[in-house]
């Protein structure tokens, strides 16, 4: 695959380069404070992985950086400049995102889907529609081809005019992430990418990964699948109650036990997460499914496949 | 929700085995059909168009015979279908049909034809008595039809519009379809009977509807699809010859500009509707708006706010821009909120703006226009020289006032259908399916929700108020009365009644609504009932519409999941985003 993803200036951008610094980002909800002064920096090229059980606040945190969500507190700049709490000037600086529960425009055919995506990267108004001048022709022109290349760079090239809801449900996370490749990202941020995927479905996932980050973005994933997790990522940050517990590289994360214990929790009668925890509140991106019984009984980070493998139609049923 | 259906009864099986019994049990109740138009259907000679003869039938009663035609006809290509395997050529082609589907279709349509009649009769010349036996024999070889037709298997899928492109039988069929359109219209309008008007768009729904069903329809969707300039240049033709066929009678030509500057307004409303998915109870004040400046800016001699009688082009766009600006200062504080929240805030503005103009009388507020007695005596248009309040002989054909504003009106309304097409297939159009489909998505892809929303409310104002200041004109006095929510209600009810998001839906609907109780007296009586019980029937089988745009249905089906497995089957032709110059 040739295809870069990146148009803009890959070739001089350096791997130290700081993309996105989020520092001491806060987030209420009343009385339960979801995300509890998050620092996070992501360096261009880099994949930075994010953990954390259940009503962590993962999606809340993902939401306050694109500007879903305005947090109470804390700064998140990009490129060091401040972000507007608006999702479409956070799209325009160079930020895009996928859902968790897969929301892309289902009556819409696949090509369809990622035009919207290159909205914010074309400008042909009302008039400009109207009058179809040499302009307007110039511009469908460019954003069907670059949509039909970007379908074709994850490998959805051939289902280009199917309906969205037809799609296979690999194919519909694969969509997702074409359609925020549309905007000429500098940053994508993946919310469980795999989410429901069988293990080829999570290894083409992966080489997807891989790939977009070769061509010079840099990563944002959330993920429950440990091993997609450890595979992946240049480092990796746990997030528990909305706290930062420890961030470092994947080794180093997986095997502290503090980590271990969020998630299985300890021999004695006071776990440090208690699965009863409610869901986060009003979390209307994520509608979390609240604490599922899968990840006590599992040995989630024993590298086993993906712990939520048994839950893919559950994925399936919010998706669509 | 699904009603209990015949097929839970008749298996498949059965139909396999009755399948050939039933195609002949229809050839003959088919054929019993036509001949008994030979009989006398009705008592008295005033009931419909004198169907009381032996042996001579009435026009309708002809009508009725060709739907048996097309049923035999529909019969007949399934009999052979079933006999002749497919190979190719015309064999292939025959195969092509849903002959099945076509012939159900056609046992219904006869049925419903002859239904219909039956009650106009009994209505005409009250009671039932009044039918003859004609009548009940066409009824009871219908009834066998369609039990028949219950046999046929029904799994047959069309694929004529498979069959490679034939351009010069499209474009033919396209034209000819289009002049019977123009001959139909102008027949069906020339008739001074209510009963017979309503037997005749029967027909007309009855033939169209066995038409689609054999899969001709879809053909020739795809087919105008593909010739859609030479399609809407036929169309606009045929519409301009449309008062040729009046013989310089004013009368239906009246209609014709209510209902075109209904339909106009409609399809502006149908871009907020349609296209933005905001529901809009207020749209009647962008009309308002438009009329009264029209007014205001007339030389009336009652128009006395301002001396400026600047010329009637520049009128249009000062109507159009001020019904804008007020889509924007109503839109920017509203369009915050969504859904039933913006419904009620655009029909309380609607009331606003009426009770506005009730107060502009120069006591309650400024003299601007004369309150609640509006502005009367607007003077005929005279553009370039031509005075619309003159009749016209062209072609040695005379043409009335309302001729003329037909014609004018009809520009309006190409341009109105221009506007929404190329919105529609532009990145903005995809900017508002996204916004429909999923807001919150839409804008975390960086699409400009609230302010693609602000644009949409604003241009369909402004296409309404274009559209105000020529119907200022042709009323020749404009009132806050006529501006009143009822008219809102009944834009927005030829929308979802015609398809929401399609220019030829609201074309229909908007006829429909307009023509209805101008040609029948009891309809006109209790329309309010009619039309809340056909909305309620339309919610409940077809909520989007009589023609809807495919998206759209969709949409509205959206646990169909055959309906999306079809059209994504035939997607290469849907949606022709991008492909249509």
């Amino acid at each position: 695959m040739t295809t870069s993803v990146m148009t803009t200036e890959s070739s001089s951008a350096e791997a130290t380069e700081v993309l996105l610094e989020a520092t001491q980002v806060t987030m209420r909800f009343g009385g339960l404070v979801a995300v509890d002064s998050v620092d996070l920096t992501v360096h261009r090229g880099e994949i930075m992985g994010l953990i954390g059980p259940n009503g962590a606040g993962k999606t809340t945190f993902f939401n306050c950086l694109t500007g879903l969500y305005q947090p109470t507190s804390g700064e998140v700049r990009f490129l060091g400049k401040v972000l507007p709490p608006k999702p479409r000037h956070v799209v325009k600086a160079g930020m895009a995102r996928t859902f968790q529960n897969i929301r892309l425009f289902p009556n819409m055919t696949a090509l369809e889907n990622v035009m919207v995506g290159r909205y914010c990267r074309t400008s042909a108004g009302a008039f400009t529609a109207i009058l179809r001048g040499p302009k307007f022709h110039r511009e469908e022109k460019a954003t069907r081809e670059r949509a039909a290349e970007l379908l074709a760079y994850v490998g959805l090239g051939d289902v280009a005019n199917n309906l969205a809801r037809n799609l296979p449900y690999g194919d519909q996370r694969r969509l997702e992430i074409a359609r925020a490749l549309a905007t000429d990202p500098q940053l994508l941020l993946l919310d469980e990418p795999t989410a429901g995927m069988n293990p080829q479905e999570t290894k083409e996932t992966e080489e997807l990964i891989f790939r977009i980050r070769d061509s010079g973005l840099a990563i944002v994933v959330i993920e429950h699948d440990m091993r997609f997790i450890f595979n992946l990522c240049d480092r990796v940050l746990c997030l528990v109650r909305g706290k930062a517990l420890i961030e470092g590289t994947a080794a180093e994360v997986q095997s502290d036990p503090r980590v271990i214990e969020a998630y299985i929790g300890t021999p004695d009668a006071d776990p440090v997460v208690d699965m009863e925890d409610p869901a986060p509140v009003d979390d209307e991106m994520a509608t979390a499914s609240g604490a599922e019984p899968g990840v006590t009984s599992h040995a989630v980070l024993e590298m086993d496949a993906g712990p939520f493998d048994g839950h893919a139609d559950d994925h399936r049923k919010d998706g669509v | 929700m699904r009603l209990p259906s015949v097929y839970s009864v008749i298996t498949p099986e059965l139909q396999r085995k009755h399948s050939r019994t039933a195609r002949f049990l229809g050839i003959i109740a088919a054929t019993i059909y036509a001949a008994s138009a030979y009989l006398p259907w009705a008592y008295g000679r005033e009931a419909l168009d004198n169907m009381s003869y032996l042996g001579g039938p009435s026009p309708l009663q002809f009508m009725g015979l060709g739907l048996a035609v097309v049923h035999i006809i529909a019969l007949t290509g399934s009999w052979f279908a079933s006999r002749i395997a497919r190979v190719r050529g015309a064999t292939k082609l025959l195969h092509r049909f849903a002959w099945n589907k076509a012939a159900h279709a056609g046992a219904w349509g006869m049925f419903i034809y002859i239904l219909v009649i039956i009650i106009a009769i009994s209505v005409e010349l009250g009671g039932v008595v009044n039918v003859e036996y004609g009548a009940w024999i066409a009824l009871a070889a219908a009834a066998i039809a369609v039990v028949g037709s219950w046999f046929l298997p029904f799994n047959t899928k069309h694929s004529l519009y498979k069959v490679p492109p034939v351009p010069i039988l499209e474009i033919l069929t396209i034209t000819a379809l289009l002049a019977g359109a123009l001959l139909a219209v102008a027949y069906a309008l020339n008739q001074q009977d209510g009963g017979v008007f309503v037997v005749l768009i029967t027909h007309f729904a009855v033939m169209i509807v066995t038409t689609i069903r054999s899969g001709v329809g879809e053909w020739l969707r795809i087919a105008s699809q593909r010739h859609r300039n030479v399609l809407v240049f036929a169309a606009f033709v045929t519409a301009y010859v449309f008062p040729f066929t009046q013989n310089g009678s004013d009368q239906n030509m009246s209609i014709a500009t209510e209902v075109l500057t209904f339909a106009a307004t409609a399809i502006g409303l149908n871009i907020v509707v349609g296209l933005a998915g905001l529901l809009d109870l207020g749209y009647i004040a962008f009309l308002g708006a438009g009329a009264f400046t029209g007014a205001v800016l007339s030389e009336s001699a009652f128009a006395t706010f301002i001396g400026w009688k600047p010329p009637f082009i520049v009128t249009m766009l000062i109507a159009g821009l001020i019904a804008a600006i007020l889509g924007l200062i109503i839109g920017s504080p509203t369009l915050r909120v969504s859904g039933d929240y913006l419904a009620i805030v655009t029909l309380a503005f609607g009331e606003i703006f009426q009770i506005s103009m009730s107060n502009l009388d120069g006591t309650s507020g400024p003299d601007v226009v004369r309150g609640a007695n509006g502005i009367p005596a607007i003077p005929d248009l005279n553009l370039f020289g031509f005075d619309f309040g003159q009749p016209h002989v062209i072609l040695g054909v005379p043409l009335g006032r309302f001729s003329n504003y037909f014609f004018l009106l009809l520009l309006l309304m190409a341009f109105i259908i221009l506007v929404f097409t190329r919105l529609n297939q532009s990145r903005i159009g995809r900017g508002w399916v996204a916004i429909r489909e999923d807001e919150k998505a839409a804008e975390a892809m960086g699409v400009n929700v609230f302010g693609l929303k602000l644009l949409a409310f604003a241009g369909g104002a402004f296409l309404a108020g274009l559209a105000g200041a020529v119907k200022a004109h042709v009323d020749v006095s404009v009132t806050p009365a006529q501006y009143i929510f009822l008219e809102s209600a009944f834009l927005l009810a030829a929308v979802v009644l015609g398809g929401m998001g399609t220019v030829l839906g609201v074309i229909v609907g908007a006829t429909l609504l307009k023509l209805m109780p101008e040609k029948l007296r009891f309809v006109a009586e209790y329309r309010m009932l009619f039309f809340g019980a056909l909305m309620v029937l339309m919610m409940r089988f077809r909520p989007e519409g009589l023609i809807a745009s495919q998206r759209r249905q969709l949409e509205f089906h959206e646990d169909d999941e055959e309906l999306a497995e079809e059209v994504d089957s035939e997607l290469p032709y849907e949606f022709a985003e991008g492909k249509s110059a």
